[in-house]
Formats: C-alpha cells, structure tokens, sequence
C-alpha cells in the first residue's frame, strides 16, 4: 500500500531536509574548519581541542551554568508558590491569573527592551525607585548599574528571564494541582493536620511528577538561554552575558567559524543530555507516580 | 459539589486566612508583572525631555501620540508587521496540514517500518535546537533562499513534536468510527478530514494558537536568515531599531507597544486554549 507514504510524504521531506539531514551535517561540521568562503578543511577533533583550551568558552560555560543554577531552582520554587496561590477560590482570581501570564506571552525582544530600560542607571525606573525610597528613608542607597557591570549583569538577565517565563510553569503547576483528589485534604483535616502540614505530606508529594518535569524543561530551556542577552547586553559587558549559544552565534555568524560553532552547539547537547540523564536518575528518590497519574 | 461546598463551610476560618496570605502573595506579585508593561506605554507617550528624569515620572505631560507615528516612519513596523503575520500563519496552517498527516498515518495507518520511523521522530525531540542551527543555515544559503520568506517559513514547518502530539491524540479516539466510515466507503483522506480533524478540534486550535506565537516571537532564526530590512520580522526589526536609536526610550518604546499589542489582543481573547494548551502539552512556544 501506498497510501501511508501520501500522508507521511511532505512531513518526512520536511524533516529529512531541516532536521534529520542537519543533525548528521552538525556531527561532521563539527570536524571542519569552514568560513563559508573558502572550502571547508578536515581537522578531525581539532575544534573541540580548541574548545577546551579556549579560557573565553570556560567562562561562556561557566556563565550558562551560572545563569542555569540561577534561574531554576527560583523558577521552580515560585510557580509552585504561585500555583498554591491561584489555586484557591478568591476573589479576582481570573484577573491574576491573566496577569501572571502576560509576560509569557509577549515578545521577548520587546519585553528585552522594556527591561534594559528599566534597569538603566542613571534614569531606569528600577535604580530611581530604589533611591527614592532610600531618600524618603533617609538612606543613600546606590543600587548598581546592573547592565554595566560584569557582576550584576548576568542576575538581570535572570529576572528578565524569571519575570517573562515563571507564569508558564505556574500554569503546568495549576494543572498538576487541579488533579490532586480533594478527598485526600479533608481527610488531612479530619485527622487535624494543619494547612502547612496538609502541603508538606499531601501536596508535595503528590506534585512530584509535575515538579520533576518543570524542573526538567526548565533546565532545558535555561542551557539554551540566547535572546535575553542579545538584546539586553549583547552578551557583555566583557562577556559576562554570553552563553553558549550566544557563542554560537558569535562563532558562525560574527567570526564565520562555522566548524567551531557546530562543536560548541554539541558541547551544548552533551550538556543539556548529562543534566537530564542525571535528574532521570535521581528522579526515583523524590518522585511520587500515581498509578492514574500519568509521569 | 455539594462535599466540596460543606468543607468550605468548616473550614470558613482558616480558609479566610489562606485568602489573605493569597492575596498577599499575589498582588504584590502581580504589580510586578504589570509595572514593565505600563512603563512602556508611559514611556512611549513621552516627550523625550521627560524620558530622562529622576526620580522617574509616571504620568506623560504632555500626552505625545506623536511618538508613534515618528516611530512608523523611521522604521517600518507596517513590513515588519506584514512580514510577521505572513510567517507565523504559513507556518502554522503548513505546519498543522503536515503535522496532522504525518500524525495520522502513525496513529491510524498500518505500514513497514512504522514504529521505526516514529522512535526516529522521537529521537530528534531531544537535540536542541542551536544543534540544527548552522546546518540549517548552511542548507539555506546553499538553495540561495536567504532573505527570502521560504526561508522563514518552510524550515519551522515541519515539526516533529507537533507531530507527535497530533499523533497521541488521534490514539484517543476511538477506532470504530473509522471502521463504521470505512464500511460507508470511506477513504483514509476522508476519515482524516472529517473524523480525525474535527475531533481534534481543542488540540488543533492550542497547537495552532502556541505555533503562532511562538513563531511571532521567534527571534535566533529570523535573526540569522534575514539580512535587509524589509525582511525583518517584528522581533528582529525591533532589535535593528535598537542598534540604530539606542537611547531613544520613547520610540524604542512606542516600538514595542507596537510589537506586543497584537499577541496580548490574541491572547485575551484565547485565553481558554493558551492555559488549556499548557496543560495538554507542557510545551511551549519552543
């Protein structure tokens, strides 16, 4: 029969060309020396050697491990917070919980834009409502010129990241807290467990799943952090905001070293498939499944 | 319901202490998720000599609507906006067309190497995306489409995890209806168009909703792509509007009220399948 290759035939074009064809191309660019210009030369492992003396890439790993353990974790516990909150019946709940979720939906550039104004020094909004309350206080606060600086740079990345992506995890959590049985609380109180008590032994647990997946994609997701930094920092100042992938970039579309710039994208890779595989691992440990949950 | 509405009887006293830590947590919450957005639009409404105060000023005195039409004419947000709107629908009407094929053949088709094919598709799910990146660009330059809209559109529109999804899905609906449309005469084409596809009503409209916003969004690709500017997308016109009037907050600004407005509109008015996508998929725009 014919017939299932008729429905399959464009979407197997497609991914043959634009998927499957560049992940093997990926693996053998990575042993090219290529400018674009001139022919491509095989260097066998010489790029990723290259990689490994590069003391700019350390820091640029460094700095995406940095921006990674600082965002997820803080995501992970604030949607779960956030959740909680959404979670009960009060009033203006409809309200909050669209606004929660506007960032996520707006465009990060524009939403880039807005922040680095914010976070402006002389005339941002942040910096002059932090010295104008320190004034009203008496105090002379001097907050730091965040993008300006190779040590508060990286952290505005990170509430512009937290800012526009926490309400999609409080969603994914609201789901999970809306199949937990009601029964399961009432009788909690009966026995006299009080509301921390009733979260600790009932709500946690019961979360696992949807906790170890958050955690999952986040981590995910954070690894392969470019357009915050593009557009707040461009990668800077002296390279405290460049990430892998803005490494990416800056090798084969600023430096034409595209050879390099597949070997970085698959350092990337074994990154993001080690922190993976590490948290499938330890999953078992914390991770509650319910036999009519699905993981 | 009536359980549920008996325990909240009991619980009325704690229960409203649980309120108002809710409310405590939120609001201020919430007043920071909303500050950047009413920053912006003050800021665009804004005479430049006003942009650059401290203490900042909320309220734009005078109200410049000007900014917005200065804004358009350095720039053309109008391209940018066209440019956008055509690459997101293509992509996702192309995407949901494939998609939906590919995902019924899986799900409903009986073939050779079926199961093999599938793990294939699964597979890529886990290669990031910056992986593809280059390649991707190198396989465009090679067909000379730089700059072009087949290069914006056609590569995102084969999505292995659209696919996917689809695919589990149209396992959820149940196979006697294919058979009884069969028994009809029905061809496979048939079954997909008028079984499968209205069935799928909730998930084809979430992944058409989330396909489009995330290519609205989409930024690294087009970026990459595209280099004159009357191809830029919203994104990344937005983004040359910075290299080119870097500190001119109020029409950088205006900008980007310009960029976010249709997406809010959108989302308002989708909210029920944004938030019901979410929890079909746990994916997002990525």
């Amino acid at each position: 029969m014919l017939e299932p290759y008729l429905f399959l035939g464009p979407n197997i074009a497609g991914f043959l060309t634009f998927t499957a064809f560049p992940v093997v191309a990926a693996f053998s660019l990575s042993l090219f020396r290529w400018d674009l210009l001139t022919p491509p030369v095989y260097v066998g492992a010489e790029n990723f050697a290259e990689l490994w003396r590069d003391a700019q890439f350390r820091r640029v790993v460094a700095n995406t491990f940095w921006f990674t353990f600082g965002t997820v974790p803080a995501r992970v516990v604030l949607s779960l917070l956030l959740a909680v909150a959404l979670n009960q019946r009060i009033r203006g709940v409809v309200f909050y919980r669209t606004v929660y979720f506007l960032p996520v939906v707006s465009s990060l550039v524009a939403a880039a834009l807005v922040w680095q104004w914010i976070f402006n020094d002389s005339f941002g909004l942040l910096n002059g409502t932090i010295r104008a309350v320190g004034n009203a206080l008496g105090l002379r606060l001097n907050p730091p010129d965040w993008l300006n600086s190779t040590r508060w740079a990286m952290p505005a990345v990170m509430i512009l990241n937290l800012w526009k992506n926490v309400g999609f995890t409080t969603v994914i959590y609201l789901a999970g807290l809306q199949a937990i049985p009601q029964e399961l609380y009432e009788a909690a109180e009966v026995d006299g467990a009080g509301p921390l008590a009733r979260f600790r032994h009932i709500t946690l647990p019961m979360l696992s799943s949807t906790t170890f997946f958050v955690l999952v994609m986040s981590a995910i997701w954070a690894f392969q952090v470019f357009d915050e930094a593009f557009i707040m920092t461009r990668g800077g100042p002296a390279f405290a905001t460049t990430t892998m992938v803005y490494y990416i970039y800056l090798n084969a579309f600023k430096w034409f070293r595209m050879g390099k710039a597949a070997a970085v994208a698959w350092v990337l890779f074994a990154c993001i498939f080690a922190f993976t595989a590490l948290q499938m691992r330890y999953q078992r440990r914390w991770v509650h499944y319910e036999a009519d949950q699905e993981g | 319901m009536a359980v549920r509405d008996a325990t909240l009887a009991v619980g009325r006293r704690p229960r409203l202490g649980a309120r108002l830590l809710a409310h405590a947590a939120l609001l201020p919450g919430s007043v920071v998720m909303l500050v950047p957005f009413l920053w912006m639009v003050s800021t665009s409404l804004k005479a430049p000599g006003q942009v650059f105060t401290d203490p900042p000023q909320w309220i734009p005195r005078p109200v410049v609507w000007q900014n917005y039409l200065e804004a358009v004419s350095i720039m053309p947000f109008g391209r940018f906006f066209l440019n956008s709107l055509i690459q997101s629908s293509s992509v996702t009407v192309l995407q949901l067309l494939t998609s939906s094929l590919a995902a019924f053949a899986f799900a409903r088709l009986r073939f050779r190497g079926r199961d093999t094919l599938f793990l294939l598709y699964l597979a890529t799910l886990m290669i990031p995306f910056p992986v593809t990146l280059i390649p991707n660009f190198i396989v465009i330059r090679f067909l000379g489409w730089v700059d072009t809209f087949r290069a914006l559109i056609l590569p995102p529109s084969f999505s292995p995890f659209s696919t996917f999804l689809l695919r589990q899905f149209f396992l959820t609906i149940p196979t006697d209806l294919d058979d009884a449309a069969r028994i009809d005469g029905a061809s496979s084409l048939d079954i997909w168009w008028r079984i499968a596809l209205p069935l799928s009503t909730p998930a084809l409209a979430t992944l058409a909703i989330f396909t489009f916003m995330g290519q609205w969004n989409d930024f690294l690709w087009p970026l990459v792509v595209t280099n004159s500017l009357e191809m830029r997308t919203l994104p990344v016109g937005l983004s040359s509007f910075q290299s080119r009037y870097a500190i001119q907050w109020h029409l950088l600004m205006a900008g980007s009220t310009i960029a976010l407005l249709p997406v809010l509109v959108l989302f308002v008015v989708g909210q029920r399948y944004f938030i019901q996508g979410i929890t079909l998929t746990g994916m997002g725009g990525r």
